[in-house]
């Protein structure tokens, strides 16, 4: 191809600009697609306190497996799903809720009496009764929930952040 | 780098027939007029990519269709801008559609050998047409529901072939389930593809009869297509995304209210490129109706397709070309014509209905609406969340469900929330026991499904219900079956006055009506136009 410089240039100005206004475009478009596929909706899941039942006949160190109803939102909808939490009471002050998924890959766990050790039937992690890993594959402490006594009710919040926790 | 092109260009060969595309060799009287056919591609991959974005959040049945959609809108980022794109952006790529078609029958581009180039074109803006009747019921709300339900009856005045028509499209027993599913499917399962394969099929026409030369063509050098026209084309696709994504960001796309087959006073409008043909139906009644329906656009798509065996006249310059120019012209004239018609003869709250958002306060009665007033004038917002948004505020959530406590137990606690709640630092109400009761009805009424719409009640509602309330209307008149009733209840006053008249009404009753015992109601100015929107809104 045979071109003049004069010619040159106007063809690398011709190509640069053709570039730049595809970039713009793809940018223009990329970006909020980016942004819509990448961050959380803006309401959050979390439905506040919710009354988990009376706790008074709860005794020191057994733990019991308490059901409660969350309203919570998935996606558009509001739904009330049923969850249980296992409650143990520490000390005449503390009470805590853990929720009920193992932290290895989410079975259930459940509280061995003989033992005094929750335990998981899937790859048999054992947690002490405050929730450490006592042995198994768990890569973490049983997951909390915040907790609240309100007189003789328990209120369940929000899952614990998992690193505080931790 | 080099080594991977290299690679590339022996197995597959991409490389040279990419340059072989961009070498193609178009006539030196190419330019600016001829960038509209690249447009309508961009357009049409642009409508394809935010078409799937939005696939990523919509659940396609009428019973989560709106509230998905109103998900994407309000609680996803660049949801509202993505749906705007896609909602715009069909009506961006029927005007340049159209255009393209002007400029090559201006030209007389269609003329032998491009005459299947131009049919496959026609095919195309059919598609189009069809993309846009297809996509408008997705919304579900009453806009696309009711426009859904016109087009499907002019399909089913199509004589002999009506009832079929309308098996087809699912909507003999009225528009439901079925015509949705059906409408979706050949929105995004069906036109895409087909859409695909015809542009496919027209390029390759375009490019195997070459672009229309003008006269006088053959005697200049051949330029190529690149980068020339590719540039010129690159900046007409610029422009025209430049006011799409405007569009976009400034003119919110619509969503009304969820659709209601029972809300007979909703006006249905078809989008503004088939307004056209709406008032055409209007002119013709009875026995003319089939003409508007079906004859008529039958003939002028049959005309369109045999534009190129019509005028078979050799090429002549686009500017000796007069009757064409006419012909666009006079259908120009008759399109603006009609459709100014049709925007005129439509009642402004037909339009603007349609930006309002939901109506779920129609289930309210004006006590609990005033409820809500007071609620926002009292400030209760900085303190308390109402629904699942978490937020952190020192009071309670009041959306969150649960909070079963009655009316007697709400009051008090307002007049002092320490005596009610021991420690509670909210500080007490200072309101009229009758506006007391007023916001506790709102709150009973509320539950976390509601909650958060409940946010979203517009200014002019509140303001009319309070002011109702205040000058005890419900003392004679019921909205929603509470009140008395020694007047007429007030619920669809709009189907039987006008706003002149309330406003006239309520400054002086007896003027309206002989032997009215209302008493006259000295508002304001602004209070009556408040509270007559208010009055008039309601079902
Ligand atoms: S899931 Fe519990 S040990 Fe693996």
């Amino acid at each position: 191809m045979q071109y003049n410089t004069d010619n040159q240039g106007r063809r690398g100005f011709l190509v640069r600009a053709t570039q730049a206004l595809s970039a713009l475009i793809g940018g223009a478009l990329g970006i909020p697609a980016f942004v819509y596929l990448f961050t959380p909706a803006k309401s959050h899941s979390t439905g506040g306190w919710v009354d988990a039942g009376d706790i008074s006949q709860l005794k020191l160190n057994a733990p019991e497996e308490l059901p409660f109803r969350r309203v919570r939102m998935d996606g558009w909808k509001i739904i009330t799903e049923k969850s249980t939490a296992w409650v143990v009471r520490l000390s005449e002050k503390e009470v805590v809720a853990y929720t009920p998924q193992c932290t290895h890959l989410g079975c259930a766990y459940h509280w061995e009496e003989s033992k005094g050790q929750f335990l998981c039937p899937c790859h048999t992690s054992n947690f002490s009764i405050d929730g450490k890993v006592l042995n198994g594959p768990a890569p973490r402490p049983l997951d909390r929930y915040l907790v609240k006594v309100d007189g003789t009710r328990l209120l369940i919040g929000p899952e614990q952040s998992k690193t505080k926790g931790a | 780098m080099r080594t991977i092109l290299d690679w590339l260009e022996d197995r597959t060969g991409a490389p040279s027939a990419i340059q072989h595309f961009l070498d193609e060799e178009i006539p030196a009287s190419a330019g600016w007029h001829q960038v509209f056919g690249s447009v309508a591609m961009f357009l049409f991959i642009t409508q394809a990519f935010t078409g799937i974005m939005l696939a990523l959040n919509y659940a396609p049945t009428p019973g989560e269709a709106y509230n998905s959609l109103r998900y994407i809108m309000t609680e996803l980022t660049g949801g509202a801008l993505i749906r705007g794109l896609h909602h715009w952006g069909a009506s961006m790529m029927v005007i340049i559609v159209v255009l393209h078609m002007v400029q090559v029958f201006l030209w007389g581009a269609y003329k032998k050998p491009r005459e299947a180039t131009w049919m496959m074109g026609v095919i195309l803006l059919l598609v189009t047409l069809a993309f846009a009747l297809t996509g408008y019921l997705l919304p579900w709300d009453n806009r696309a529901y009711w426009g859904t339900v016109v087009t499907t009856q002019i399909s089913a005045s199509a004589p002999g072939a009506g009832p079929y028509v309308l098996r087809l499209m699912g909507a003999e027993n009225g528009v439901g389930v079925v015509t949705f599913a059906r409408f979706y499917a050949v929105h995004v399962l069906v036109l895409p593809p087909l859409t695909m394969l015809l542009i496919l099929l027209h390029v390759y026409l375009v490019r195997r009869h070459g672009v229309a030369p003008a006269p006088g063509d053959e005697l200049k050098p051949k330029q190529k297509f690149y980068p020339r026209q590719v540039f010129k084309d690159t900046a007409a696709i610029s422009l025209a995304f430049i006011v799409l994504f405007s569009l976009a960001v400034i003119a919110k796309a619509p969503l009304g209210r969820l659709a209601d087959p029972t809300d007979t006073t909703f006006i249905p409008r078809p989008e503004w490129y088939f307004l056209f043909l709406f008032q055409l139906l209007k002119y013709c009644e009875g026995p003319l109706e089939i003409l508007a329906s079906v004859v008529l656009p039958t003939l002028g798509v049959g005309l369109l397709f045999l534009v190129p065996f019509l005028d078979r006249a050799p090429v002549i310059r686009v500017t000796k070309r007069t009757t064409a120019f006419a012909i666009v012209i006079l259908a120009a004239i008759t399109w603006t014509g009609l459709t100014t018609a049709a925007v005129r003869s439509t009642p402004p709250e037909a339009f603007a209905a349609d930006r309002e958002g939901p109506m779920e306060w129609r289930d309210l009665t004006p006590e609990e609406l005033a409820g809500v007033a007071y609620f926002k004038s009292e400030s209760c917002g900085t303190c308390h969340t109402l629904g699942l948004r978490q937020e952190d505020k020192p009071g309670p959530n009041l959306g969150a469900g649960g909070a079963a406590r009655d009316a007697a137990w709400m009051i008090a606690h307002f007049k002092q929330p320490a005596s009610m709640v021991p420690g509670s630092q909210m500080p007490s109400v200072s309101l009229s026991d009758s506006q007391l009761n007023a916001m506790a009805a709102f709150l009973l009424k509320l539950t976390p499904q509601n909650a958060m719409k409940m946010q979203d009640i517009p200014q002019y509602v509140l303001e009319g219900a309070a002011l109702y309330q205040k000058n005890r209307c419900n003392m004679c008149h019921q909205v929603n079956g509470v009140g008395m009733k020694s007047g007429p209840p007030l619920n669809g006053l709009a189907h039987r006055r006008d706003a002149t008249w309330v406003k006239g009404h309520f400054l002086d009753p007896q003027k309206f009506t002989k032997d009215s015992m209302m008493p006259a109601y000295p508002f304001t100015a602004q209070q009556n136009e408040t509270i007559t929107k208010y009055l008039l809104s309601l079902p």
